[in-house]
């Protein structure tokens, strides 16, 4: 009894103050989208569905970023250290340990776990070392830069973790795709339909999940840090720990993605932890709206597909395009650019119903 | 048995001593007043007390324990809570969601939304529950901020110039407000400029000067003693 009205209290979190869509419209639109999402592979040819699960990849760094900036106030620059980490040891484990009886699910697990434990270690130092403001995204920034020049230094065949080659500059390859154990036949997920629905299904867990989690109580205190740290911890809250654990779960969701980049694409490189792959999820980020995980979804997916058509038209002029659109969205709409079409269109429905 | 004491506490900043061997003592129940010419040392003092400072020297006891070395969050918890000077209210949130924040800590989730409502009504801002905390009025911010500190239901409560900014009214209903709150057994101690709101609170006023306790008493003897009138006028040397 006491176990269902928790889950029923948790549940309830799914809306709240800390998030938009709070009416049934909202969900009966999640769940216009979710179908269109689930139909779309009926439609489209196979290279479409797996470069769609490539976007797909990303979104959870956003999500995380989104966490950790957006709700808690703490820019970290560096969000892809703990993508690259997550996806180097993704690559080592399963080189080693290969993908029968489950085994990249482990290492999954395991690389997530791993990317996680580093943002600890990091975040203990950074947090509790009352490290913050724009001090914290030098020092995020100096990480993720370090790991990419390390990795990328490591080709001699003496950069090896068992039978890995790390491979330096020419990033790593060869590990196998996430597999499912499956009676009569393990399932390998190649970019390709089963991954699609895998990522999509995930994408939602973890949305809704982190609803939850910002709703909550937690939410709550964290937002309160975002808002007025010296009044939040006039409360009587440990800011540090709670800024310590956003930052461990955004940069787990960090990981996330980098292991599903590397399963997806069989390959990672140093360059993922570059100055420009650092940059790209702030500008999604901020761009779509920062302080809402919806609208963070929603404008990192538009900018990864404009950015992805302009690459294929322009190449490099791609980057100086997504800066320009950085400084715009500043400029215009800190809030980010999709916030601002919804609080438009928020105003725009209540003026018709004042009417 | 004094709620706070402080012991021979001294603070300097490069050459400038901010506080001097202040020995001061408050008794639980008391509303008790800090006043002195800017520059006196009453923000430093309260600093130190919530732990956002950290002493050169002295001892800081609540209810008897030594909190000199405790976090400021610390202290929090042990029954301390603060108004800043400035409204430090989150401004972006509803002001239903400050208070939520500073109950959420000890009341359980289903008594929140009436400890919450209750807040509200004390604080006449029943009205304004779902308005953006930043739009309130100033003096309705001043309110929040306090209501956010009583919220902890503490036994010391430390008020930096609560009615800085306010109408008259508004401060006359701030003193009554702090009169209930006192009635239920909490300790004021605020720092204050407004020498008629002193006198509406006061129990003790303690002058600061140069860092110092330059004198204590009652409002009366205070107002009556010519030193004090002194170094309001910037005449006496400490």
């Amino acid at each position: 009894m006491a176990d269902q009205s928790r889950l029923r209290a948790a549940l309830r979190l799914i809306e709240g103050p800390q998030t938009i869509g709070r009416r049934p419209k909202f969900w009966a639109g999640v769940a216009l989208v979710l179908a269109c999402a689930c139909a779309y592979p009926m439609f489209a040819d196979s290279y479409d569905v797996g470069n769609n699960v490539y976007f797909f990849n990303w979104l959870f760094m956003a999500m995380g970023l989104s966490l950790i900036w957006g709700y808690g106030g703490s820019l970290s620059f560096g969000q892809t250290a703990f993508f690259g980490v997550a996806g180097y040891s993704y690559g080592v484990l399963t080189i080693n340990l290969g993908d029968a009886y489950g085994l990249t699910l482990l290492s999954l697990v395991l690389a997530v776990g791993i990317s996680a434990a580093l943002a600890a270690v990091l975040g203990y130092f950074m947090f509790f070392g009352r490290i913050n403001g724009v001090f914290l995204g030098i020092v995020s920034l100096s990480v993720t830069l370090v790991l990419e020049r390390f990795m990328a230094q490591t080709a001699g065949p003496q950069w090896a973790i068992g039978s890995a080659r790390l491979n330096g500059f020419n990033g790593m390859g060869g590990m196998p795709s996430l597999t499912i154990p499956w009676p009569g036949g393990d399932i390998a997920l190649f970019p390709d339909l089963p991954l699609y629905y895998l990522t999509l299904a995930l994408l939602l867990i973890v949305y809704l999940a982190l609803r939850m989690l910002v709703n909550s109580r937690f939410g709550n205190v964290l937002v309160a840090i975002r808002e007025n740290p010296e009044r939040a911890e006039m409360l009587g809250y440990d800011i540090r720990k709670f800024q310590l654990v956003a930052f461990v779960i955004g940069s787990a969701l960090a990981g996330l993605s980098g292991v599903l980049y590397t399963s997806w694409g069989n390959y990672i490189t140093p360059a993922s932890m570059g100055m420009t792959a650092a940059a790209l999820p702030i500008v999604w980020v901020a761009v779509g709206g920062r302080g809402d995980l919806t609208t963070t979804l929603v404008g990192t997916l538009a900018v990864l597909i404009v950015f992805q058509m302009l690459t294929i038209h322009g190449s490099q002029y791609a980057l100086v395009v997504m800066g320009v659109l950085l400084v715009l969205t500043v400029l215009a709409a800190p809030r980010g650019i999709v916030m601002g079409i919804v609080d438009a269109l928020g105003r725009l429905l209540r003026r018709k119903e004042a009417r | 048995m004094a709620i706070l004491e402080t012991r021979k506490l001294n603070k300097h900043f490069g050459g400038l001593h901010v506080t001097g061997n202040v020995d001061f003592a408050l008794q639980p129940g008391e509303m008790h007043c800090l006043i002195g010419p800017n520059g006196a040392g009453k923000s430093t003092f309260f600093r130190l007390i919530l732990g956002e400072h950290r002493p050169d020297s002295g001892q800081i006891l609540f209810a008897d324990q030594d909190i000199t070395r405790a976090k400021p969050f610390q202290r929090i918890r042990k029954g301390i809570s603060v108004k800043f000077q400035v409204p430090g209210i989150f401004k972006a949130l509803s002001t239903r969601q400050n208070l939520v924040i500073a109950l959420q800590h000890h009341v359980p989730p289903r008594d929140l939304a009436r400890d919450v409502d209750r807040l509200l009504e004390f604080l006449n801002l029943s009205g304004d529950h779902a308005q953006l905390a930043g739009n309130l009025s100033h003096g309705q911010k001043q309110w929040l901020e306090i209501g956010m500190a009583i919220a902890l239901k503490p036994r010391l409560l430390l008020l930096d110039e609560p009615t800085a900014g306010m109408t008259p009214d508004e401060t006359h209903a701030t003193g009554e407000m702090l009169h209930r709150l006192n009635a239920d057994g909490m300790t004021v101690l605020a720092v204050e400029h407004d020498m008629a709101f002193v006198r509406q609170i006061a129990h003790r006023v303690t002058v600061l000067h140069l860092g110092k306790v330059f004198a204590q008493g009652s409002i009366d003897d205070i107002t009556a003693d010519p030193r004090v009138a002194r170094i309001y006028l910037g005449e006496a040397d400490a």
